[in-house]
């Protein structure tokens, strides 16, 4: 016994580096696979706040050029409500209609690492959920993964756990867009059928198929496209149109609908 | 040795928000976010305990961890830098770090150089294998290994000669 005792006392520090080597290889490995620790992640009210006074400082730097995108926002949103076809009173009775906008900024930013994480400054009390869309005005940004109390964080589409459904704009080709964690620009949409009529420049939009984002939002357009092994279905490679180094005001978009789809959903599977 | 430990919490507080703040956010040439707070492993006092020193990594990596969503990926890489520590200390400066009386006063700059360069060398090998765990991606690690080593190691030898812990 005395001997054990001497044994663990001598080599204490290997002891305690395998211990502590293998908590922390255990939290990567898991980072890999399964979804955002939910103690541990950026969103927390300390480094939330950190982030947030970082934000504050350097958010006038980009002034200038955020009120020209959201001018020219403005202006692509006068246009589209002028030339309404049918003015008939649009219902603004909150429960009408099926998708809630909630405003954001950014607080932290990330595109270098294969697995990023954004940081925003809403959270829990200002009505953010887990898996709502984050759009910017110029196309999609992400998904909420975490929530606390005034921050959230969101997997970015830049993210190789990423997976989102995809379509060719006016047409029903679906397919799903991931991220190979290469190049921050680019985004691959993958299992778009062989037969599917293919152009470079096409643009490409979120699908109908998921819950979570409605219906024609702008993801990018085609820089390139080639088959994959099996030579059935297409690798495509889309350009985005959001600059994912320079991004500041965020939406989240709530679809109310949500909860019953799901619901509806798990019940079909049981059966 | 009170303002020892107040001067490495100090230290531990600010190079957390600089990591985090400033050098998480520079994205130079799209990819390069230099890791300069290994230049703690560098500043922390050589003899001293080693079980508390391993503590305190682990947790100086882990916080930048929690605070970029890698999480654990720092942790493990300082951890593991700590523990080799003694070891490349003894490869860098030979029988002299045995003395009582060594410190980096009696070393030359190309000692306390590589000295850094290991420390850095192993902290990002570790850092960015363990990020892409894949093979297939060896010589993406290899590139992101040397881009950012480089620049990691530029900043902190500008940093260990600007804010030398005792200057004459």
């Amino acid at each position: 016994m005395q001997r054990i005792i001497n044994f663990i006392l001598r080599y204490r520090n290997a002891f305690l580096y395998c211990f502590l080597a293998l908590i922390s290889l255990v939290m990567t490995v898991r980072s890999h696979s399964y979804h955002q620790s939910r103690f541990f992640n950026s969103s927390k009210w300390i480094s939330g706040s950190i982030y947030a006074s970082g934000a504050d400082v350097s958010s006038y730097f980009g002034l200038r050029e955020e009120n020209r995108r959201l001018v020219g926002e403005n202006e692509y949103l006068r246009k589209l409500l002028f030339n309404l076809e049918n003015d008939s009173v649009q219902p603004l009775d909150s429960s009408m209609v099926s998708y809630e906008v909630i405003s954001a900024k950014l607080i932290k930013n990330s595109f270098v690492s294969p697995r990023n994480y954004l940081t925003i400054d809403k959270g829990r009390n200002q009505g953010v959920k887990q898996d709502m869309g984050v759009i910017t005005s110029q196309g999609i940004l992400g998904i909420v993964e975490n929530v606390s109390n005034n921050f959230s964080t969101v997997q970015s589409i830049l993210n190789s756990k990423s997976n989102i459904n995809a379509k060719i704009k006016d047409t029903n080709y679906f397919g799903s867009l991931i991220w190979t964690s290469q190049d921050y620009t680019m985004a691959q949409l993958i299992d778009i059928p062989r037969l599917v009529p293919l152009v470079v420049g096409d643009t490409i939009v979120t699908g109908g198929m998921s819950s979570i984002f409605p219906e024609n939002i702008p993801i990018g357009t085609i820089k390139k496209y080639d088959l994959n092994e099996s030579k059935s279905f297409y690798n495509i490679d889309v350009e985005l149109f959001n600059d994912m180094a320079n991004i500041k005001n965020v939406y989240l978009i709530e679809n109310k609908n949500r909860k019953e789809i799901e619901e509806l959903e798990a019940k079909t599977t049981n059966e | 040795m009170n303002s020892t430990i107040l001067l490495n919490i100090f230290r531990f507080v600010l190079l957390v928000l600089a990591q985090v703040l400033i050098f998480n956010t520079l994205n130079f040439m799209d990819f390069i976010n230099p890791m300069v707070y290994v230049i703690f492993f560098y500043w922390y006092p050589l003899k001293s305990n080693r079980a508390l020193f391993m503590v305190v990594s682990f947790l100086l990596g882990f916080i930048i961890d929690v605070f970029s969503d890698t999480l654990a990926l720092n942790a493990i890489a300082s951890l593991t830098v700590a523990y080799a520590r003694p070891v490349i200390m003894r490869f860098c400066f030979g029988v002299n770090y045995e003395f009582q009386n060594f410190s980096f006063k009696n070393t030359t700059k190309i000692q306390r150089v590589t000295f850094l360069a290991l420390l850095i060398l192993i902290h990002h090998l570790l850092f960015f294998s363990l990020e892409i765990l894949s093979i297939a991606h060896f010589l993406l690690i290899l590139k992101k290994v040397f881009a950012t080593g480089i620049v990691t190691l530029i900043l902190c030898t500008l940093f260990s000669s600007l804010f030398s812990p005792k200057s004459e």
